[in-house]
């Protein structure tokens, strides 16, 4: 049976983890090499690497810590943040990376979808859509907005057609953040996740809001997601992917447990 | 160990150039057809569209690799890879595939269930398979796709995804996956190091 996938996702700046995951008995909790391996050991399905470098010198850091990271990583690793070209994603590939993540580069041309697919697959191509309800329209959810600059920018579209365009396009999956959930710990939007997971055919990935187990159950069950992001799990009252994932198994929610 | 993995432009190879290099395998990279005469095992690697195998036919590659694999050794197809053994795909039929087995790689029928494939998902071993050697039985794998191959005969696993279908192939010295051992943790380790651990037959 295909299960959820958890993912462990690392925000990078400069070369260090900022936020994410921490583990106590972890001597360097910051290196992104030591935690996403550590997370794939402990039964992380994926890692995601968001890069929140905002100088240009940055992304050279970013390649070797994608380098490093992706060395002994046997599970798929996506890169995101920054990526504005077709030849910014060709060279986190060479690095190592699976899949790329994009965002607001895709909103302001949306023929990078398919430019990168097309040399590497559209399995490999994430857009990532910051989204947040629209609280004067009829239907809140449906006419939820998609937003950039971490959420300063109103782009004037709703999550469910960008959703959709971006899946013609030739996204391989979606990676649908609330922003009116992300920080709050207080559940995902499973209404507004299902309103996106139901309109497109490609899986969605939901991040922001998690802060319990039965969080990840609901966004599973209600929401319709097929992956859930895990930024801070370690906050939950759960140790680690592997404890997170035997809590949802009890839960009847197929997940893979590592042997 | 040494492995010859072909290059041909189809997705990144370096996923599974890494993983092959972890288990201490020489690995050559080529894209062109000279090195599989001396080839002692073949990788054809692939992600993406079925469409990408026209490279094959372009470069000489496809008459190199039938030859090897008439010589006995072992060869491995990865996803496309695996999908490229049979006759063809429905997602290009302009485009041939090698034709070593004679089905046709048909998309995953329309339903409630999403299409593409994505996640992590169990695959069910044939006990007699030589690749899949110490996998148990609804052990996880990676996949993405939208399209797969039938079950027959030379089915080597299984998996269900709104219908059974081969999630692993195996006929005398060549081998396809559906999934991607490079991306599917120690489960995947396992069979890539069971294949350079194979001798020619």
């Amino acid at each position: 049976m295909l299960t959820r996938r958890i993912i462990a996702c690392l925000d990078v700046r400069d070369g260090r983890v900022v936020k994410g995951i921490q583990f106590v008995d972890l001597i360097d909790a910051g290196d992104p090499a030591a935690l996403a391996h550590r997370h794939a050991f402990e039964g992380a399905d994926e890692i995601v690497l968001l890069d929140i470098t905002a100088t240009h010198e940055g992304r050279a850091t970013l390649l070797d810590t994608v380098r490093r990271t992706a060395h002994s990583l046997f599970v798929p690793f996506t890169v995101g943040g920054g990526i504005r070209t077709a030849s910014d994603a060709e060279a986190v590939f060479e690095a190592g990376a699976d899949k790329v993540s994009i965002n607001s580069a895709a909103l302001a041309d949306p023929s990078l979808i398919g430019k990168i697919g097309a040399s590497f697959g559209a399995q490999a191509v994430i857009v990532a859509i910051d989204a947040r309800r629209n609280p004067d329209a009829a239907d809140p959810v449906g006419q939820a907005r998609v937003f950039t600059h971490g959420g300063r920018k109103d782009t004037g579209r709703t999550a469910v057609e960008w959703a959709c365009e971006a899946e013609s396009r030739g996204a391989g999956e979606i990676l649908l953040t609330s922003m009116d959930s992300d920080g709050t710990r207080a559940g995902f939007d499973c209404e507004l996740t299902a309103a996106v997971s139901s309109a497109v055919r490609i899986p969605v990935i939901a991040s922001g809001g998690a802060g319990t187990v039965a969080h990840f159950a609901d966004v599973f069950g209600s929401g319709q997601a097929d992956a859930a992001l895990a930024a801070s799990i370690f906050h939950f009252g759960v140790s680690s992917a592997r404890s997170l994932k035997q809590e949802l198994a009890q839960l009847g929610i197929p997940v893979r447990l590592p042997c | 160990m040494n492995v010859t993995v072909i290059d041909y432009k189809a997705g990144n190879l370096t996923s599974v150039v890494k993983a092959l290099r972890h288990l201490g395998a020489e690995v050559t990279v080529t894209d062109g057809p000279d090195p599989l005469g001396e080839a002692e095992r073949i990788i054809l690697p692939g992600v993406g569209h079925f469409a990408a195998t026209r490279r094959l036919d372009e470069t000489g590659l496809t008459p190199a690799i039938r030859e090897a694999i008439s010589r006995g050794i072992p060869f491995l197809g990865i996803c496309v890879g695996m999908q490229w053994l049979y006759s063809g795909s429905t997602e290009a039929p302009e485009q041939r595939g090698l034709g070593y087995l004679p089905e046709t790689i048909e998309r995953f029928p329309e339903g409630n269930e999403k299409v593409p494939h994505v996640g992590w998902n169990q695959i069910v071993p044939n006990s007699a398979s030589r690749l899949l050697a110490g996998i148990r039985s609804e052990e996880f794998a990676y996949f993405t796709h939208s399209w797969r191959a039938p079950i027959t005969s030379g089915t080597a696993a299984t998996t269900e995804y709104i219908q059974p279908f081969a999630s692993a192939v195996e006929d005398r010295n060549v081998f396809g996956v559906q999934f991607h051992p490079e991306k599917s943790a120690e489960t995947g380790l396992k069979i890539l190091k069971n294949f350079l651990e194979l001798q020619p037959c």
